[in-house]
């Protein structure tokens, strides 16, 4: 394929992809008679006021609780992802670094998770969580979040390649605990992959939609996302929260796009190290 | 989202549909009890209520400021089908649902066949509530059973129709009275380029609306058994009648509330929409331009000189099988659907017109609307809804049938097969679904 069609493949798919976006920036800037009147990919006249007029009803209406479901959101994906990748990098490296009987059955049992569709597990999630009490809490969300399988799974093929045993057992001569060599030697050694895996979780965090809508009543432990579906499913009742869940959307992705980003040096080179070693 | 459901709650249901058979046999045993069991709680108590109305929080609030020992904890999520629903028959099903939820009349049979809600027909000052509510939404609480009230109405959506005044005038076309004239007009409308209105196909409800209107049934629940009816001669009239509209092009087929829809009524591209009382705000933030070039008159009607109404949507407030306080819950319930502030309250932050027959006192719904160039618009809707047939019956798989026959109907607007085809498919599709959930029906 020549050059020219390859450019050409690309830029029409970019404008594909980019376009909704586009559209969302663009409606953000209207009101709520203009998204219907108005050329839909344009902005009008008096965007910019009308931007910043949108920005600050959404972060006032109903007592500000946007703000509450950013923060939530921020939480939950933030400390979630955090404590999440710990947990995939010790497992991970346990798996890659120790012999122990059943390692590979239960690498095995960790993969297989890989399969389950967490929408799959939502709903056994709630009854179990009813049985002890757990439900309409920040733990109800905030525990499943920790739970990532494929971080395992990466972190346990990253630890095999790139932490060499030979400095392990030099660790060891040295007198440094096992703790200490996984958190000063160790993790540094697989750190692409541990920004890898807290970018993969904390996407999956931040999007996730269908464990907060069954375990949550109280509005204000809402993520994000279940917050814009609550209003997005009241604009018969309410048709002036059709301009807030759009500028709302546009804000919710900010932070994703920011976290993508400011770690994209570490998570583009960590893809490819390794791979002609 | 479109939620179903489907197997989670299939287990209980066979045992639920039995005591359904066994309520609605006239001898109402397990009201006896439940009514026997409605006492006040000692002690102060505090009660959960779901609710997707915004600013219900607000509304609450009153309450809890004159009543500190039954204090009432507001929760919220998304619109009843859009998952809220679906939470309620998990959380039964868990053991652990609020004391209190929203229920929009057309799913409280699915809430009575799941025996989700609680009878509270003995509590305090229920029963002799019948009277403060507009007739129609009391059979739906009821179900018309002896001794037996599951919910108190909240709010209703009498249908009228919204029409452009200053277009017709215009024109000189007469404002359609009758379904006849109605068409009548579309034709001369489309003339001139524009449409009468849009067909909503994805709206079943709004179908169902009109059926109402002209009288028909499709569901009834006699000899312990769920009969369906889909396709009876009023349904049939109203299929084919807009089946000829959509043939003609003569109406829109624009997916409602969407943006496009908006727009089309914001240009003038529609000029009536037969909608339900809540339909008035969409229609003011949905087309701005054309504020206070509208009026609302009654639904047209099959024969000249009628005055059936019918509706679209509206919702009761249901205490939940497993409150342990059914006689506050009651209490609150009653309270926050009757009381003027609260009433106007709820208008004013949620949208809502109440299914309490005092509404046409309060401030909000006697006054001339600006966006309807001054008329006493709810006037009209109070009428309507005093002309709603009463004895109307929701189904107890409505998700599942709203979805059936909207696939048909998309089909129909775009010119493949038929309205009637639709429901017909409906029908079976429907029967299949309580079969499957073991209810009992009747064929």
């Amino acid at each position: 394929m020549s050059r020219g069609a390859a450019m050409l493949i690309m830029g029409v798919f970019t404008l594909y992809f980019l376009t909704p976006i586009w559209w969302l920036l663009v409606s953000s800037s209207k009101t709520g008679g203009d998204i219907t009147g108005t050329a839909p990919l344009w902005f009008t006249a008096d965007s910019i006021p009308t931007f910043f007029a949108n920005l600050g009803n959404l972060f006032t209406y109903s007592d500000g609780v946007f703000g509450r479901w950013l923060a939530n959101s921020a939480l939950y994906a933030g400390l979630g992802a955090l404590v999440g990748t710990v947990i995939a990098a010790m497992c991970g490296y346990a798996l890659a670094k120790y012999e122990f009987r059943g390692r590979e059955a239960i690498f095995n049992v960790v993969l297989s998770g890989v399969l389950v569709p967490a929408t799959a597990l939502a709903l056994p999630l709630f009854l179990i969580f009813s049985q002890v009490k757990l439900t309409n809490t920040l733990w109800a969300v905030f525990l499943p979040s920790l739970v990532s399988p494929f971080g395992v799974y990466l972190a346990r093929i990253y630890a095999a390649a790139s932490v060499p045993t030979e400095l392990l057992e030099a660790a060891r001569l040295d007198g440094s605990s096992e703790a200490r060599t996984f958190f000063t030697v160790s993790t540094r050694l697989m750190a692409p992959a541990l920004v890898t895996i807290f970018l993969f979780q904390f996407v999956a965090i931040w999007n996730n939609f269908f464990l907060p809508l069954i375990m949550l009543r109280d509005q204000t432990l809402f993520p994000v996302t279940l917050g814009l579906y609550a209003w997005n499913s009241q604009i018969s009742q309410i048709p002036e929260l059709r301009v807030l869940v759009i500028v709302g959307a546009l804000v919710s992705i900010l932070p994703l796009i920011a976290t993508f980003l400011g770690l994209q040096r570490f998570w583009s080179s960590g893809l490819g190290a390794g791979s002609v070693k | 989202m479109r939620v179903r459901y489907g197997k989670a709650t299939a287990a209980f249901a066979i045992v639920s549909a039995l005591s359904l058979a066994g309520c609605s046999s006239g001898e109402s045993t397990s009201a006896a009890q439940d009514t026997t069991s409605c006492k006040p709680s000692s002690g102060p108590v505090e009660l959960s209520f779901t609710t997707w109305v915004p600013g219900m929080d607000k509304v609450v609030d009153l309450w809890n400021k004159d009543h500190p020992d039954i204090k009432v904890k507001v929760q919220t999520g998304p619109n009843g089908n859009s998952g809220t629903y679906q939470n309620f028959f998990n959380q039964l099903q868990a053991g652990n649902a609020p004391d209190l939820g929203q229920i929009e009349y057309d799913a409280l049979p699915n809430f009575r066949v799941q025996d989700g809600l609680a009878n509270i027909a003995g509590c305090e000052g229920v029963a002799e509530a019948k009277d403060k509510f507009v007739d129609w939404t009391w059979g739906q609480v009821t179900f018309n059973e002896d001794k037996a009230v599951y919910a108190i109405p909240q709010d209703s959506g009498p249908m009228a129709m919204f029409y452009r005044a200053d277009l017709f005038k215009e024109a000189g076309i007469k404002v359609p009275t009758t379904w006849d004239e109605y068409a009548a007009a579309a034709e001369q409308i489309k003339a001139r380029g524009s449409y009468i209105t849009n067909f909503p196909r994805s709206d079943v409800n709004w179908f169902a609306g009109n059926v109402w209107q002209a009288g028909g049934q499709w569901f009834s629940n006699t000899d312990d058994k769920w009969e369906v009816n889909l396709t009876g001669k009023e349904s049939a009239k109203v299929a084919n009648y807009w089946q000829k509209l959509l043939e003609k092009g003569e109406v829109s087929t624009l997916p409602s509330f969407s943006d496009e829809w908006n727009a089309s009524f914001n240009k003038g591209q529609q000029w009536t929409w037969v909608s339900a009382v809540w339909g008035a705000s969409t229609l003011a933030s949905g087309a701005p331009d054309t504020a206070g070039k509208w009026a609302v008159a009654p639904m047209p009607q099959w024969e000249a000189g009628g005055k059936a109404a019918g509706n679209w949507g509206g919702s009761s407030t249901a205490v939940l099988k497993g409150s342990k306080h059914p006689y506050e819950a009651a209490k609150f319930a009653l309270w926050l659907n009757t009381d003027p502030e609260a009433l106007a309250l709820a208008n004013k932050l949620g949208g809502l017109y109440p299914a309490a027959k005092s509404a046409k006192d309060l401030g909000a719904f006697s006054g001339g609307v600006d966006y309807f160039g001054g008329q006493k618009i709810y006037d009209v809707f109070a009428e309507a809804s005093s002309n709603v047939n009463p004895n109307f019956t929701w189904g107890p798989t409505m998700t599942k049938t709203y979805t059936d026959v909207s696939d048909g109907f998309g089909k129909a607007a775009g010119g493949s097969g038929t309205l009637l085809d639709a429901l017909k498919s409906g029908q079976q599709k429907t029967v299949d679904a309580l079969k499957a959930q073991s209810i009992p029906v009747k064929e």
